[in-house]
C-alpha cells in the first residue's frame, strides 16, 4: 500500500511574527523555518504503519523552493520519497487542498497522514478539505489509530474527552499530539535521505477564494500591575477580581 | 443579496451547547445588517433544549433526525447539513469552531463549493461584504481577509461573540427524520473524562506549570479551580514532565482559549503558552520572579511563592464567597 504524509513547512514557534510592509504577510527578516510540529508526528505515524504492514511511504509539500527543507526532514526520518508542489505567494487552504488531492491520485496513495493542523495559518481544514475533494473518508485530531484489513478504528480528542470513530480505507487521517513520539533523524537517516529522490512540479491549486485584506499585530496589552511580593496583597487581588473583573 | 444565513446548532447529550447561542446570536447580527434571512439547522436524536434558539433571534429550526445520529457522524452530518443548506439557497453558513465545527465545516464547505474562513474573532462589513478577523500564528498576529467565493462558510471562535441575555421567544422546529444516513465515518463511543470541564469551554481557567515542582502539588490548582468554579490548565512543561495530561496543555501546541478569567501559577509565559492564552479577558499571574514574562501579559500579578499564595489565595475566596 501506498502511505503519504502531507508536510508544511511553517516558521518556527519560538520566531517573533512582525509585518511585511505590504501589510499582507509576515516580515522573513530572522524567521527560521522547521517542519510542522503535527507534521512529525504524521510522518512517525506514516513510518509505524509502513513498519507494521509494508507498502510505500511519500512526503508531499505544497510551497516554493524552499519546503523542500521540510521534504528533506520526512526522508531523513524514514519516509522515502517526496514530491514538491511548486506555488509561491499566498494560497488559500482549498488552493492547498486542491494540489494534494491532484497528486494523491496521481500517486494512488490509500492512507494520507496530516498534522491537525499548520501552526502559521492555524486553519486546521487542509486534511479534511482535501479527503472530501477525493472522496475519502477521514477522522481528524487523531491520538490513537488501529488499521485492521481495511478497517480503521481511531481515538479522536475532543472538549472533554475522546470520541471512538470507525471508518474504512481510503482515508485519510490527521495527526494530534499523543498519537505518538516522533523519533529524531538518525545520522544514518540523513546521509540515506541524500539519495532519495524529490519530485518537483506545479501545483495545480486553480483560483484563491480567500482574500488577505491585510495582515495586522494584535493589539497590545497594557502590562498590568504586580500587586506585591507576598500573602498580604491576595484580599486586594480578590477584590479587584470581585469588582473589576467580576468573576467572583 | 447573498442568499440565507444559516448555523448549524451543534448537539451533545441532547443539549445544544453555549458555542450554538453564540453563533445564532452573530448569525442574526449579520442578518439584520445584509437585509437577508437567518435559520438554523441541527443533526441529531432527541435534543432537548432546541427551542431556545428562538431567545436569540433566530425563529425557524430543522432538526434532522434519527436515533443512530445521536453522536457524530462528519460523513452524515455533512452531507445533511451541505443538502439543505442548497435547498435553502444558504449564502453563508456558520459553524462554531469547536471540535466537531472544525471538523464538519471543511467537509461541508466542499460539497457546497464554498470558501472557507476558520476561527473568525471579529466581523465588519464593507457595504455587504463581510470583512473577517481571525488570529494566525497563535495570536501573535491578526488576519483580515475576505471570502470571494458565491457561498461562504465561516466558524467563530467560541466565548468571542456574546450570545446576550435570552428572550422568551421560542423558535419554530421542523423536524425531518432521515431514514438511512450515511454513516461510512462514525463515533461509536464516547469516552468522557471524568465528569471535568474542558479548558475549551471554560470561562474562567486555573492553569499550573514548572514551578509546582512535583507532581503531587497540583492538588493546589484543583483546589483553587473548585473554589472558582474553573477548568484546569497546565503549561507543555508539566504536560511533558508527565504531570498533567495533554488535554490540559494551553498554547501553540495545545488549546487556545480565551476565557474571562485565566490565572497562571508558576508558569514563565514562553511565547508558545502566550500565543494560548493571551486573548483571555483577565489574566492573573502568580511566579516568584518577578522579571517572568508572563507579567507582561498579566492584569494582576503577585509576585511571590506559589506555595504561600495559592492557599492563601483559596481561603480568601471562600471567605469572600460566603
Ligand atoms: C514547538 C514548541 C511548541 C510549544 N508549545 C507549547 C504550548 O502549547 N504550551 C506551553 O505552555 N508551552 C509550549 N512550549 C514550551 C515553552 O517554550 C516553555 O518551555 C513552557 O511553556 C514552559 O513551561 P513553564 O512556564 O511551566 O516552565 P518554566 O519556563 O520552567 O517556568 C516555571 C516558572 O515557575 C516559576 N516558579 C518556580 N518556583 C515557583 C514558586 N514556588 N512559586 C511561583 N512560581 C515559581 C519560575 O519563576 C518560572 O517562571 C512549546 C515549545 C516548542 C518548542
Ligand atoms: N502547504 C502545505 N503542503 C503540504 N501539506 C500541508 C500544507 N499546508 C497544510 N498541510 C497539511 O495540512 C495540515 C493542516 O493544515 P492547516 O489546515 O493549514 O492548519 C498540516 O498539518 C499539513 O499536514
Amino acid at each position: 500500500m501506498k502511505i503519504a504524509v502531507c508536510v508544511s513547512h511553517v516558521p518556527d514557534t519560538a520566531a517573533k511574527i512582525n509585518i511585511a510592509s505590504d501589510g499582507k504577510s509576515i516580515d522573513q527578516n530572522g524567521v527560521t523555518y522547521v517542519v510542522n510540529p503535527y507534521d512529525e508526528i504524521a510522518i512517525e505515524e506514516a513510518l509505524k504503519t509502513k513498519e507494521a504492514f509494508e507498502g510505500e511511504t511519500v512526503a508531499i509539500s505544497v510551497g516554493p523552493e524552499s519546503n523542500k527543507d521540510s521534504i528533506k526532514k520526512a526522508l531523513a526520518m524514514g519516509i522515502d520519497s517526496g514530491v514538491l508542489l511548486k506555488h509561491e505567494g499566498f494560497i488559500d487552504s482549498l488552493g492547498v487542498a486542491r494540489a494534494l488531492a491532484d497528486e494523491i491520485k496521481t500517486l494512488d496513495a490509500k492512507l494520507v497522514f496530516f498534522g491537525k493542523q499548520s501552526v502559521d495559518y492555524d486553519n486546521s481544514i487542509v486534511g479534511q478539505l482535501t479527503s472530501e475533494l477525493i472522496g475519502y473518508n477521514c477522522v481528524s485530531v487523531v491520538v490513537d489509530f488501529k488499521l485492521d484489513g481495511e478497517k480503521i478504528i481511531c481515538e479522536r480528542e475532543i472538549e472533554g474527552g475522546r470520541e471512538i470513530v470507525e471508518t474504512t480505507l481510503p482515508a485519510v487521517i490527521t495527526a494530534q499530539k499523543g498519537l505518538n513520539e516522533p523519533r529524531y533523524a538518525s545520522l544514518k537517516g540523513i546521509m540515506a535521505a541524500k539519495k532519495k529522490t524529490i519530485e518537483e512540479k506545479d501545483a495545480a491549486a486553480g483560483e484563491n477564494v480567500v482574500e488577505v485584506i491585510k495582515m495586522k499585530k494584535p493589539p497590545v496589552k497594557q502590562p498590568g500591575r504586580i500587586l506585591g511580593e507576598d500573602a498580604t496583597v491576595v484580599p486586594e487581588l480578590v477584590k479587584l477580581l470581585k469588582e473589576e473583573a467580576k468573576v467572583i | 443579496m447573498a442568499g440565507k444565513i444559516l448555523v448549524f446548532l451543534e448537539q451533545r447529550n441532547g443539549e445544544i451547547k453555549k458555542a450554538s447561542f453564540e453563533a445564532v446570536k452573530a448569525a442574526s447580527a449579520i442578518a439584520d445588517k445584509l437585509s437577508i434571512e437567518a435559520e438554523a439547522v441541527t443533526v441529531g436524536s432527541e435534543i432537548s433544549n432546541l427551542e431556545n434558539v428562538g431567545g436569540y433571534g433566530i425563529k425557524k429550526v430543522t432538526h434532522f433526525k434519527n436515533s443512530e445520529l445521536a453522536n457524530y457522524s462528519n460523513s452524515a452530518y455533512s452531507k445533511l447539513v451541505a443538502d439543505f443548506a442548497k435547498e435553502i439557497g444558504a449564502g453563508i453558513i456558520l459553524f462554531s469552531n469547536t471540535s466537531l465545527g472544525k471538523d464538519l465545516a471543511p467537509f461541508t464547505a466542499v460539497k457546497t463549493d464554498a470558501g472557507i474562513a476558520m476561527d473568525i474573532t471579529v466581523i465588519d462589513y464593507d457595504g455587504n461584504d463581510l470583512i473577517l478577523t481571525r488570529p494566525i500564528f497563535a495570536g501573535k498576529a491578526l488576519l483580515e481577509l475576505k471570502v470571494n467565493s458565491p457561498v461562504k462558510v465561516i466558524t467563530l471562535r467560541p466565548n468571542v461573540f456574546s450570545s446576550g441575555e435570552p428572550s422568551n421567544d421560542k423558535a419554530e422546529i421542523e423536524v425531518k427524520d432521515v431514514s438511512s444516513p450515511d454513516l461510512q465515518t462514525k463515533v461509536v463511543e464516547l469516552k468522557k473524562s471524568k465528569g471535568k470541564l474542558d479548558v475549551a469551554e471554560a470561562d474562567i481557567i486555573v492553569s499550573g506549570g514548572r514551578g509546582l515542582k512535583a507532581p503531587e502539588n497540583f492538588h493546589l490548582i484543583k483546589d483553587l479551580a473548585e473554589v472558582l468554579g474553573a477548568a484546569q490548565g497546565a503549561s507543555r512543561a508539566a504536560v511533558d514532565a508527565g504531570w498533567r495530561p495533554h488535554s490540559e496543555q494551553v498554547g501553540q501546541t495545545g488549546k487556545t482559549v480565551s476565557p474571562t478569567l485565566y490565572v497562571a501559577v508558576g508558569i514563565s509565559g514562553a511565547i508558545q503558552h502566550l500565543a494560548g492564552m493571551r486573548s483571555s479577558k483577565y489574566i492573573v499571574a502568580i511566579n516568584k520572579d518577578k522579571d517572568a514574562p508572563i507579567f507582561q501579559v498579566a492584569d494582576y500579578g503577585i509576585a511571590g511563592d506559589a506555595f504561600e499564595i495559592v492557599p492563601a489565595l483559596i481561603e480568601e475566596i471562600k471567605r469572600v464567597k460566603s
